[in-house]
């Protein structure tokens, strides 16, 4: 797929929204598109509005200005527990398991929809702790007590069991070990396999590039830059140019 | 403040208080009373709006302080022939300044809910004592004394006319209010704001605020308890209802009605509710405390910043 | 002065019962502050409409199981409602507000009950007579169910946060009220659910301590005092953590009513409090802190 595809609908579009903290001004008109089955990677310094627009897509946070479209439809103000349900999952920065459940306690936080057979549910659970045997291990534990990495396939896992189209993951290799990053990679690769789109925001620019098809580039509240992961591959100015690296 | 604003604020100041200086002589016997319960109540939501309007501490513990002022001037009126108003003033304000003491120690280690809770069950205790500690405070029943006259000794003293006894009251409040808006615009009442707005930043800063919340919660409990003696000295009885939690309630109620943080806004707020009481009382006699309980629901609901909110940047200039 | 060992028996009996029906006022209350942060003055109240409910239905029926139930409902309804039309709209805001509001409730609703019902008590008859003989005292066996009952109905309410659906829910929603949205989770009908089981606990109680005492406008006010007290000990937001604070406390106050006047006897359960805010603030029963 390329930039500018109009044939096909974008699975997420995010079209102009502006958002504010208070008297700040956090997104300036941020616009961009997933499409069905996509990586899209999402890139930009500290505190330029890229958790911001994930919030903004999970309903988290209400844009003031601006539409948020899934699927063709307006989602712009709807809750976040009704855009859950819809297909979007969320994978926030520090994680944010519960830490007081057990790991299937948190799975079935995502597990327990109306219209999900008792057998779809125990397939689901299988075949993610197939992919995770790490957690199968640990499926009586209290999700606190978990490593950082542990916790953070937890925070993936769980938002698996909603059955997503897409899955918005913020910064999933903060604070994590370099071989966690090999780890995150593979879960990405499960991910496109399964058809789930995915966002991605991160810091770490080469795992970015390296699972993206395509990536935008934000600073200070706006895109900057869009471009196909491949030619970016190939010539890195511009994200040294933004990013500083 | 320009000097429009100043003028058209000490305007306002004078009218309403020269309305409230002719008032006795122009009102029937049980609204003049009435309107001097109002200023006592005010004095209280006022000595209340310290805490919550100005330093952000919510506190349910108000009428331990008022309770105890109203039994401190009991005491001494009581004690002591022939009865002395300093005395009172005295004793009254040493009893809730005790109390306050109390409070504040504690209002420097909890925190916002925790707070406000424990200042409600402190109430309690107080109420507790004095309910069950039948000989000195009279339980139940409370203390009758008689009122004392205006009197400095050795140079003059005249009895209160219900006249001049307003006029007293009045003026009480009227010098109550006038420091307390001179302590809130201070450096000190700007501390006390900034520690409302962001506690860990003010702290950062590096201001102790332990202590400042330990004056504010002194400060706020001396007020109340002048509030107390003034309402033993015009109604000559203490009773344990006064230092039931249910009155800090209403004082809260006072505050967030008149508009928290304004200190005028209180005194108003406690004017609008107990009018409000009385007017219902006469048209449901039953039940009127059901739609003055509603209407103080909807007020929190819509009109949260209370009457006064509006103009509360223009009254703390 | 030597205190027979049948009287201090007799008095640890007494303080379970009574700490049994306090356990179940202050879990509604705790669950309440722990998922939304309200500290729900209006408690006290529900407790005594539940217990005007009981009697009205009592008179009704007949059967004290059926009023138990019904009032239990009943209340759990209007708690319900109270929360859609009054709690929610001040979710977002200052605490303070949500106190005043729930202030005014119990204003409302105290007068309600004095003016539908009269100030003279009314009297719920206990489902059964009967007394076994506890050393040289004969003992109402109602007591002893009361207890019985409370700890069942608090027993069911555990099972049902521990397993079930909406038990996670519950859970979850306390725990992180955000991301139990992104996962899906009703977390408007999960904050409705809760005040409502709140409420109908705090009416169960009401209707099954009845009884006891008269059932009058005014018997929410001590209880929701001392429930808060129990919160606080307890460590808010800690179901187990109450339950044990409240069994603690009535025991000492049992206790202590073998010296001092039941009136003074509260006394004990200020100290407690003190004591706790100044060397365990998060709760005497609740785990350290990290």
């Amino acid at each position: 797929m390329s930039p500018g595809d109009a044939a096909v609908q974008p699975l997420v579009k995010v079209d102009d929204i502006h958002t504010y903290y208070g008297k700040s001004h956090i997104l300036h008109g941020v616009s961009l598109e997933v499409g069905k089955g996509e990586v899209v990677g999402l890139l930009g310094r500290n505190g330029v509005g890229k958790s911001t627009t994930l919030k903004a897509i999970m309903g988290l946070i209400h844009p003031s200005q601006g539409k948020v479209l899934f699927e063709g439809q307006s989602i712009t103000h709807l809750p976040a527990h009704r855009l859950a349900r819809l297909g979007i999952g969320y994978v926030p920065e520090d994680r944010r398991i519960f830490r007081l459940l057990s790991v299937t306690e948190n799975l079935r936080t995502g597990l327990d929809r109306h219209g999900v057979s008792k057998a779809r549910k125990t397939e689901l659970l299988d075949k993610v702790y197939g992919y995770f045997p790490v957690l199968a291990e640990r499926r009586n534990q209290a999700g606190g007590t978990l490593s950082g990495g542990e916790q953070q396939m937890l925070a993936i896992a769980r938002a698996m069991m909603l059955e997503p189209k897409i899955i918005l993951l913020d910064e999933p290799t903060e604070g994590l070990m370099p071989r966690m990053v090999a780890e995150i990679q593979r879960i990405i690769d499960v991910l496109n396999r399964e058809e789930v789109a995915v966002l991605l925001v991160e810091q770490n620019v080469p795992l970015t590039l390296e699972t993206s098809q395509r990536i935008y580039i934000i600073e200070k509240g706006l895109v900057r830059h869009h471009a196909m992961a491949s030619e970016l591959r190939v010539n890195d100015a511009v994200i040294h140019q933004y990013l500083g690296v | 403040m320009t000097r429009r604003r100043t003028t058209v604020y000490w305007t306002g100041f004078f009218v309403v208080l020269g309305l409230l200086i002719i008032a006795p002589l122009v009102l029937p016997e049980f609204w003049r009373r009435f309107l001097t319960e109002i200023l006592i109540w005010g004095l209280l939501a006022m000595s209340s709006d310290i805490l919550i309007g100005y330093t952000g501490m919510v506190s349910f513990g108000h009428s331990a302080f008022f309770g105890l002022g109203i039994y401190g001037a009991a005491a001494a009126l009581l004690s002591v022939s022939p009865p002395s108003l300093l005395l009172a003033l005295l004793c009254g304000l040493v009893a809730a300044a005790a109390a306050a003491a109390f409070v504040a120690y504690f209002s420097t280690r909890l925190r916002d809910i925790y707070f406000a809770i424990t200042t409600l069950i402190f109430s309690q205790i107080f109420y507790v004592i004095i309910f069950t500690w039948t000989e000195v405070t009279g339980g139940e029943n409370g203390l009758t004394f008689s009122r004392p006259p205006l009197a400095i000794p050795g140079i003059f003293s005249i009895r209160f006319t219900p006249d001049t006894l307003h006029w007293f009251v009045l003026g009480v409040v009227g010098l109550s209010y006038l420091l307390l808006r001179r302590i809130t615009q201070s450096p000190f009442g700007m501390v006390l704001q900034s520690i409302r707005e962001n506690e860990a930043r003010t702290r950062a800063i590096g201001y102790p605020i332990e202590r400042y919340k330990i004056v504010a919660v002194m400060l706020s409990g001396l007020f109340a308890g002048l509030a107390g003696v003034l309402y033993a000295v015009q109604n000559q009885f203490a009773a344990p209802d006064f230092v039931f939690f249910l009155v800090s309630g209403e004082v809260v109620i006072f505050n967030v009605i008149g508009g928290i943080g304004t200190l005028v806004g209180p005194i108003v707020g406690a004017a609008f509710f107990l009018l409000l009481r009385e007017g219902l009382s006469r048209f449901f006699t039953e039940y009127y405390l059901i739609f003055v309980g509603l209407i103080f629901i909807a007020m929190v609901i819509f009109v949260p910043q209370g009457l006064l909110g509006f103009a509360r940047r223009w009254l703390n200039e | 002065m030597g205190i027979p060992i049948e009287q201090i028996l007799i008095q640890t009996v007494n303080g379970v019962v009574t700490g049994m029906i306090l356990a179940l006022v202050a879990s509604g209350l705790t669950l309440i502050f722990g998922i939304m942060d309200v500290v729900n003055f209006a408690h006290g109240e529900l407790f005594m409409l539940g217990a005007y409910v009981g009697v009205i239905i009592l008179a009704a029926t007949g059967d004290f199981w059926i009023a138990l139930v019904a009032a239990t409902l009943v209340i759990a309804l209007l708690g319900a409602t109270i929360y859609l039309t009054t709690l929610r709209p001040l979710l977002g805001r200052d605490p303070l507000y949500t106190i005043l509001a729930t202030f005014g409730i119990s204003l409302v609703l105290q007068n309600y009950a004095l003016w539908q019902f009269g100030p003279v008590a009314r009297k719920i008859e206990e489902p059964f007579t009967g007394q076994f003989t506890l050393f040289y005292l004969a003992y109402p066996w109602y007591r002893v169910v009361i207890a019985l009952l409370s700890a069942a109905i608090i027993g069911a309410l555990w099972l049902f946060l521990k397993f079930g659906t909406w038990g996670i829910w519950i859970r979850a929603t306390m725990q992180d009220r955000v991301m139990a949205q992104a996962m899906g989770i009703p977390v408007p009908w999960v904050l409705t659910a809760v005040f409502a089981i709140g409420a109908g606990m705090a009416a169960a109680s009401g209707v099954l301590f009845g009884p006891l005492v008269g059932v009058n406008h005014a018997m929410g006010v001590d209880w929701v005092l001392k429930a808060f007290i129990v919160v606080v000990v307890g460590g808010m937001g800690n179901l187990a953590g109450s339950i044990a604070a409240a069994i603690f406390i009535s025991l000492l106050e049992a206790y202590a009513s073998l010296w001092v006047s039941p009136a003074q006897a509260v006394i004990v359960s200020f100290i407690v409090l003190i004591l706790t805010l100044l060397f365990r603030p998060t709760g005497l029963f609740a785990p350290t802190p990290k």
